[in-house]
């Protein structure tokens, strides 16, 4: 479904992926995993046309994604939950939610999918009219999973959904995650909680310094003794 | 009973002329809140507008196809401005994209120039007398020119509809999303140049309107007459406020309701009937504010947005919205 090959990026002269390649096929949940500056969030950014690669093709569905800008990505069925949430604060909670379905040809069904994301976070409902900016952490972190979901993505991509949380709410987050992929999304996880990641996903790829340096399995590389000793402290 | 009318009169001024400066200060502010650009080519379209309405009403046309033509002359200036300046430098530092706005402030200046002589005209140029926006309206013993109820009646109107645009249309709400996140904004699908030029176009088209009641107003043009209005309306939108469209409207009323405070007040006690206050206090305000001090209005002015700066840097709708922030 969605195909990265040898994918370089910069900022300035700074390069922060140096050629990595992934796959991620249709159905799956796949996490990407390692330490802060490793550069899985902007593998996600690239992905979702924020950054432009200097060299390596992305390919979904067999379109080239690189010289799409990002409104085009979304409308082809990729949604980006960006890390740190980025909601529109001043804006509803309704509001922001009607905001992850802009680009969306069938405005009736909006209002249903609406409702669908209070049926998955019911306390969303209750503070629908308030500002997104007074919500708490847990509630910001459902509004921004609800938000992207909007734009009915066949492929979604989270960016550290558990930051900052209290452990009952990462359970509530990573059981959601998992039922979004049981109603048929195809899930690319960044996560630095690599324990919790492995548990929930069928493939992962652990990077350090803008490259790929082990794949597989998560079960697999739950076992690896370089992954358990660097990123599960055990 | 003279005093009342008095009253009345300075409040229609004040609300006309606070319509100009909002109609003026919502499209910096929108253009600033998503760009964090300073258009200070913003007062050349409203000078543009006034003189292809100047022109098209020399040329006979009627002021209906006058009207058109103004707005859309403007309207597509802006966009061009958009695309042709302000796009290729996007990401730029903001130093850049101000000198920008200097730069093309100076085009559209020259380029009227330009025009002014191509089409042997005079420079200054005297507006031509639209007779449906000339003569007073009288009520009693009060004279409202018809201009000023004009701007009054057609900035509330529009203000009111830019105001439902921003809260119940989606490329309204995009554009507020727009303002407070641009990054994630596009992660919406939004298309943000899309928006951007939708600012533009909208910014200039009430920059049109608002060059039009102003030309109407001040009789006659020159290729500089942007600058005074682009000042006032970015005092404006400091003070409700910048990059917020109501506080851009609030601050264009405070400023239209401070400038005729502040012409009103001087010179009071010649007007207070006999009587009403003691002998002493009305010797006291003919003494420390008489009338002369009128001249003095933007100074106060300016003192104001600095006393405004100093306490209340954000506006005044600026500190409410952090405590909305939490």
């Amino acid at each position: 479904m969605l195909e990265l090959h040898e994918v370089e990026v910069a900022y300035g002269n700074i390069r922060a992926l140096k050629g990595i390649s992934l796959s991620v096929a249709e159905g799956e949940l796949v996490t990407l995993i390692g330490a802060n500056g490793a550069g899985k969030s902007t593998t996600l950014k690239t992905i979702s046309g924020l950054l432009r690669p200097k060299a390596g093709t992305l390919l979904y569905q067999d379109q080239a994604l690189d010289r799409l800008p990002p409104h085009q990505i979304v409308a082809l069925g990729i949604s980006h939950c960006p890390e740190g949430r980025h909601l529109f604060g001043r804006l509803t909670v309704t509001e922001n939610l009607r905001l992850g379905a802009v680009q969306r040809r069938d405005r009736e069904k909006v209002p249903d999918d609406i409702e669908h994301v209070y049926k998955l976070f019911p306390v969303l409902k209750d503070r629908r009219a308030q500002l997104a900016g007074t919500l708490s952490g847990g509630e910001q972190q459902m509004l921004a999973i609800g938000r992207a979901m909007m734009s009915r993505p066949r492929l979604l991509l989270l960016d550290e959904p558990s930051l900052g949380l209290a452990p009952i709410l990462v359970g509530l987050i990573f059981e959601t995650i998992q039922q979004l992929k049981r109603e048929g999304t195809t899930i690319l996880l960044v996560e630095q909680n690599a324990r919790l990641a492995l548990e929930i996903a069928d493939r992962a790829y652990v990077m350090e310094t803008g490259r790929v340096t082990l794949q597989g399995p998560a079960t697999e590389l739950k076992h690896n003794p370089q992954v358990e000793h660097t990123y599960l402290g055990t | 009973m003279n005093l009342v009318f008095y009253f009345l009169q300075q409040l229609v001024n004040a609300l006309s002329i606070g319509s100009l400066y909002a109609l003026m200060a919502v499209g910096l502010a929108m253009v600033f809140s998503i760009l964090r650009l300073i258009n200070f080519a913003h007062g050349d379209l409203i000078m543009v507008a006034a003189y292809i309405a100047a022109f098209a009403l020399l040329g006979k046309l009627p002021l209906v196809v006058t009207i058109v033509l103004m707005l859309a002359g403007t309207i597509l200036l802006g966009l061009l401005m958009e695309r042709v300046a302000y796009r290729p430098i996007r990401g730029a530092p903001d130093v850049a994209a101000l000198l920008t706005s200097f730069a093309v402030g100076q085009i559209l200046q020259n380029g009227t120039l330009l025009v002014t002589r191509l089409l042997q005209r005079p420079n200054p140029l005297a507006f031509p007398v639209i007779s449906a926006l000339s003569g007073v309206f009288t009520f009693g013993s009060i004279t409202i020119p018809r201009v000023n109820v004009l701007s009054l009646v057609l900035g509330i109107i529009l203000l009111v509809l830019l105001s439902l645009f921003v809260t119940r249309t989606d490329l309204g709400l995009s554009m507020r999303a727009a303002a407070e996140d641009l990054p994630a904004a596009r992660l919406m699908g939004i298309d943000t140049n899309r928006v951007i030029a939708t600012a533009f176009a909208i910014g200039s088209g009430l920059a049109a309107v608002a060059g039009l009641l102003f030309a109407v107003q001040a009789g006659q043009l020159t290729p500089y007459m942007g600058f005074t209005p682009v000042l006032k309306a970015f005092i404006a939108a400091v003070i409700g406020g910048f990059g917020s469209i109501s506080g851009a409207i609030i601050g264009g009323y405070a400023l239209g309701g401070l400038e005729v405070l502040l012409t009103a007040i001087p010179g009071i006690g010649d007007i207070l009937p006999p009587g009403l206050v003691a002998p002493g206090v009305q010797a006291w305000l003919r003494q420390w504010l008489p009338s002369s001090l009128t001249s003095y209005r933007d100074a106060f002015v300016f003192i104001v947005l600095i006393l405004v700066l100093l306490f209340r840097p954000n506006g005044i709708l600026g500190s409410r919205e952090r405590e909305e922030m939490g």
